[in-house]
């Protein structure tokens, strides 16, 4: 009889869960590691007959620019460094480790590894900013050829590849749609601007760091964006609407239509956030619903990587009437030749430098030539199809619901609730996080705002199986059965991950939250400088 | 390595609390009622909703100490409930009174307890916050027939499961929360007039838990003190500001540099305070012929901006005013832990509640405003 070897994954016929410890070094941190003397390299001296005919290459740098003291780098070997950030990188759960479907909202598909070669090659990876237009052709037809790609998904008329993220591109639309009442002598009366809770929070951050009043609506009685609220909060002051579709719980908004009228009528104009847009590429536009402005989000929806937090593309699309306030430069094509032009007199200006991220958009462009446009939908096809059956895997699971419009399909993602298992069992769904991860899956409990209970956000994408799928599921099902009996198991999780867990309340409190060494020093431990370091 | 740390938790049975409920009485407050409770038939409910608490905490026995009153206060429950409760105080058994919750506080508090837990209803709470200073950490384990206080937990579990988390330090923060009560003398005869108390300091959980509220990304002050600037910025030298009661509202006349009273409706004009603690009678004294603002913030769990907590503001007073007057404020967090109910109304004149019922604007930070749906 022949023995399989695959046979002790099984039981029943049905795979077991997977055995996973993940790697916990105790690296300390580099600047522990410094030994005073360690080098890297040893940089040879110069030769004498070189010194002599060079001269003093320091000279012609100005006295000002110079630093007074060497800068304060860890001194450590080369073999020290590689093995500290490959320990480091062990110590992850990141996408190309994981069944990367809890984090939710961010459209964690798979980037083809053919794409990062194309963007490393000396072809693109050597092109200098500022070298002459004449020389860099083949990346400005790139641009120009994608920007006609998305005006097709969208319906709009023009397109910008500047903003450098998401939330870029909503301020950068928000600072359209001032232009625009700017430009009709209503910039100051109109001042509010209005958006859903479910919407990204971005949307309401941005509009608000651009000095606008946010308006934000609740859902209605069915979970859906509440019309009735939007037609009581719209007037004279009324600038614009910003609103994801589908929302972050993955509700398609059906009234979206209305929704634009209604703010078309009080005179402001209306965004399409669509970094949701992953479930209706090919299938719904942002113009057929009558808006007149929207982004999308390269980095996500089109397949490249987030780059831990970038960089990345918001790419926004304009109809003809705001097309004018775009950011400079612009992509134009002559018939014979490529160019960048900086020269529109309403443009709201320059939002960063040179390009912008062009790596992103070549990942972006491969992407979807690869895909065509049959393909491009079918991408939309399998996230809802992924989604959605995930969504009836995750309810047959003893207390898990899934918030608002019960009952209805969901586009590309589902905001769950664990609301129910918490009241039987005491365990919350930021446990349930920390002990899936010991079976190497990431999960997280949803960004703000706050307001399903127990909320945990899953959005499959295109890129996983049915059986990667249920092994995600499986994870989760295994978890909340433990829940169930043996609830302090899943309350002291993680056992098997690098980390233990963390105090997030410093991270929700403006003072006590620290980006930067240097403001975890002032904040923190109150022994740092409040203003820049001195030399 | 695992900190063992020794906590400790004081520990309030009201042996009495949720008696008057099962029968139909309204409320236990008062001995005749009590009496009259247990004549026809009603079985206390405190303890075992406190026993049922307590076996969520049991996994921490062994860095846990509880402090408990004799018998029936909490020391049986706290037994039942797998712990070997250090006992202080004395009592008459079958005869205890609010007295006897007060001196078990005020003792607790003195002993330092890391969190008194108790079970009872919104006369408990009330003895509570009457007897101790207001950093005390105290949760309630809801037991009575009154819950308008937002000082307690959903259920029994999960008022026992959120002392663990704070025990343990999984939780951290504390939040003021309303102490409510209702007169339950005109409660029995059919009239319903909630009246804020005071406020407790209860463990607040980041994520959402129902009763408790749900966060948002800035802690509860920091979310006021942007709502106060909001509204306090925005005041007009020719109106009269009318503020109702709350932490909010109370933020906001700090925001002007004045101190308002927590629980009583004040009047602001032109950055000065012109009455305090008003009466309704005050109110419409000073209404005469001047144009005002009324500023509310819901009050208690269930969202009420008119006729809980606030009846000085009378529909007299908010007829004068005018709808549109009215600027309503919460933080983000309080209108998110409605959980899709709407802000309610209950002025005792129905005409008036029909009036203000629809959508309303709320302040809910800086330059932050929702558009909320309003039922009566």
């Amino acid at each position: 009889m022949s023995q399989d070897i695959t046979e002790h994954r099984y039981e029943n016929g049905k795979p077991k869960l997977r055995r996973f410890h993940q790697a916990r070094w105790d690296e300390p941190i580099i600047f522990e590691l410094s030994r005073e003397g360690q080098r890297g390299i040893l940089v040879p001296e110069v030769e004498d007959e070189i010194r002599d005919r060079v001269g003093d290459v320091m000279a012609p740098l100005p006295q000002y620019m110079r630093r007074k003291r060497p800068p304060k780098l860890p001194e450590v070997s080369q073999p020290q460094v590689l093995r500290h950030y490959v320990r480091l990188s062990q110590e992850n759960l990141g996408t190309d480790l994981n069944i990367d479907v809890g984090q939710g909202t961010c459209t964690m598909k798979y980037s083809p590894k053919i794409n990062e070669q194309l963007v490393r090659m000396p072809k693109m990876a050597d092109v200098h900013p500022l070298q002459d237009e004449a020389t860099v052709q083949g990346i400005l037809e790139v641009m120009y050829r994608f920007e006609e790609i998305l005006k097709k998904i969208s319906g709009l008329d023009r397109f910008s590849l500047q903003p450098g993220a998401g939330s870029a591109a909503i301020y950068t639309n928000v600072s359209i749609i001032r232009a625009y009442h700017e430009a009709r002598g209503e910039a100051a009366k109109r001042d509010e601007i209005i958006t859903t809770i479910f919407s990204h929070p971005s949307n309401a951050a941005c509009a608000k760091t651009a000095g606008y009043k946010i308006i934000t609506l609740y859902p209605d009685e069915d979970g859906y964006p509440d019309l009735d609220a939007l037609k009581a909060a719209v007037s004279e002051r009324t600038a614009g609407l910003l609103i994801t579709n589908p929302e972050d719980t993955g509700i398609f908004n059906p009234r979206i239509q209305e929704f634009v009228e209604v703010v078309h009528e009080a005179g402001g104009l209306c965004f399409y956030d669509q970094a949701n847009a992953n479930g209706i590429l090919g299938i719904t536009r942002a113009r057929d619903a009558g808006f007149d402005l929207c982004h999308f989000n390269l980095h996500k929806t089109f397949s490249s990587p987030h780059g831990c937090g970038g960089p990345a593309v918001g790419a926004i699309g304009a109809t003809q009437e705001l097309s004018k306030f775009l950011p400079v430069p612009v992509v134009e094509f002559d018939g014979s030749r490529y160019h960048l032009n900086h020269d529109l007199p309403d443009s709201i200006g320059k939002i960063g430098p040179f390009y912008g991220v062009a790596p992103v958009v070549l990942r972006a462009y491969a992407w979807v030539m690869s895909l065509g446009p049959e393909g491009l939908r079918e991408v939309a096809e399998i996230a809802v199809l992924n989604n959605n059956y995930l969504l009836k895997r995750m309810l047959e699971i003893p207390g898990v619901s899934a918030p608002y419009a019960r009952g209805k399909r969901r586009i590309e993602q589902v905001r769950y609730s664990w609301e129910e298992l918490a009241r039987d069992t005491g365990v919350h769904s930021e446990e349930i996080g920390l002990r899936a991860a010991d079976f190497g899956v990431h999960y997280w409990t949803s960004h703000h705002p706050f307001i399903v209970p127990e909320p945990c956000t899953l959005e499959p994408t295109e890129s996983y199986s049915k059986e990667e799928l249920d092994e995600y599921a499986a994870i989760l099902a295994h978890v909340a059965a433990e829940a169930r009996t043996n609830p302090e198991l899943v309350k002291s999780a993680p056992h098997n991950s690098t980390i233990h867990t963390i105090d997030h309340a410093p991270l929700d409190d403006p003072s006590q939250w620290a980006m930067t060494w240097r403001a975890y020093r002032r904040k923190v431990r109150e022994d740092g400088e409040s203003g820049p370091t001195k030399e | 390595m695992i900190r063992v740390e020794e906590k400790t938790l004081g520990l309030i049975v009201n042996p009495v609390a949720g008696l008057g409920g099962r029968v139909g009485l309204k409320g236990s407050d008062g001995a005749e009622i009590q009496r009259k409770a247990l004549e026809l038939g009603a079985i206390p409910q405190a303890h075992n909703r406190t026993v049922q608490a307590l076996e969520v905490l049991k996994s921490m026995r062994d860095r846990l100490e509880v402090i408990t009153y004799p018998g029936e206060m909490g020391e049986d429950a706290a037994r039942e409930g797998g712990f070997e409760p250090r006992v202080i105080g004395t009592i008459k058994p079958g005869e205890t009174t609010p007295e006897d919750t007060k001196k078990a506080a005020l003792e607790m508090q003195r002993l330092n307890v890391d969190l008194l837990l108790f079970a009872g209803g919104d006369g408990t709470a009330r003895d509570i916050c009457n007897a101790v200073v207001q950093s005390l950490p105290v949760l309630g384990i809801p037991a009575g027939v009154k819950i308008h206080s937002a000082v307690f937990g959903t259920s029994p579990r999960s008022a026992g499961d959120l002392a663990a988390s704070y025990l343990a330090g999984k939780v951290s923060r504390l939040r003021e929360s309303e102490v409510m009560d209702i007169d339950e003398e005109a409660f029995r005869q059919g009239i319903l007039s909630a009246r804020l108390y005071g406020y407790l300091r209860i463990p607040f959980r980041r994520r959402l838990v129902q009763s408790l509220k749900a966060a948002s990304s800035a802690g509860e002050e920091t979310s006021q003190r942007a709502i106060a600037a909001e509204v306090g910025d925005g005041m007009e030298d020719d109106y009269l500001y009318i503020i109702g009661p709350g932490t909010t509202t109370r933020a906001i006349a700090s925001h002007v540099g004045l101190t308002k009273t927590l629980l009583g409706v004040d009047v602001v004009k032109r950055g000065e305070l012109v009455a305090i603690d008003a009466s309704e009678s005050q109110l419409l004294e000073l209404l005469q012929g001047a144009k005002a603002k009324i500023v509310v913030t819901p009050i208690g769990g269930q969202g009420y901006i008119f006729g809980r907590g606030n009846q000085q503001i009378s529909p007299e007073v908010i007829r004068r005013v005018g709808k549109d007057n009215i600027i309503v404020v919460s933080t983000a967090e309080k209108v998110n832990s409605l959980g899709g109910r709407p802000l309610r109304v209950d002025t005792g004149d129905r005409l008036l509640d029909e009036m203000l019922s629809g959508y309303i604007r709320v302040v809910v930070g800086y330059n932050e405003h929702t558009v909320y749906k309003v039922a009566c």
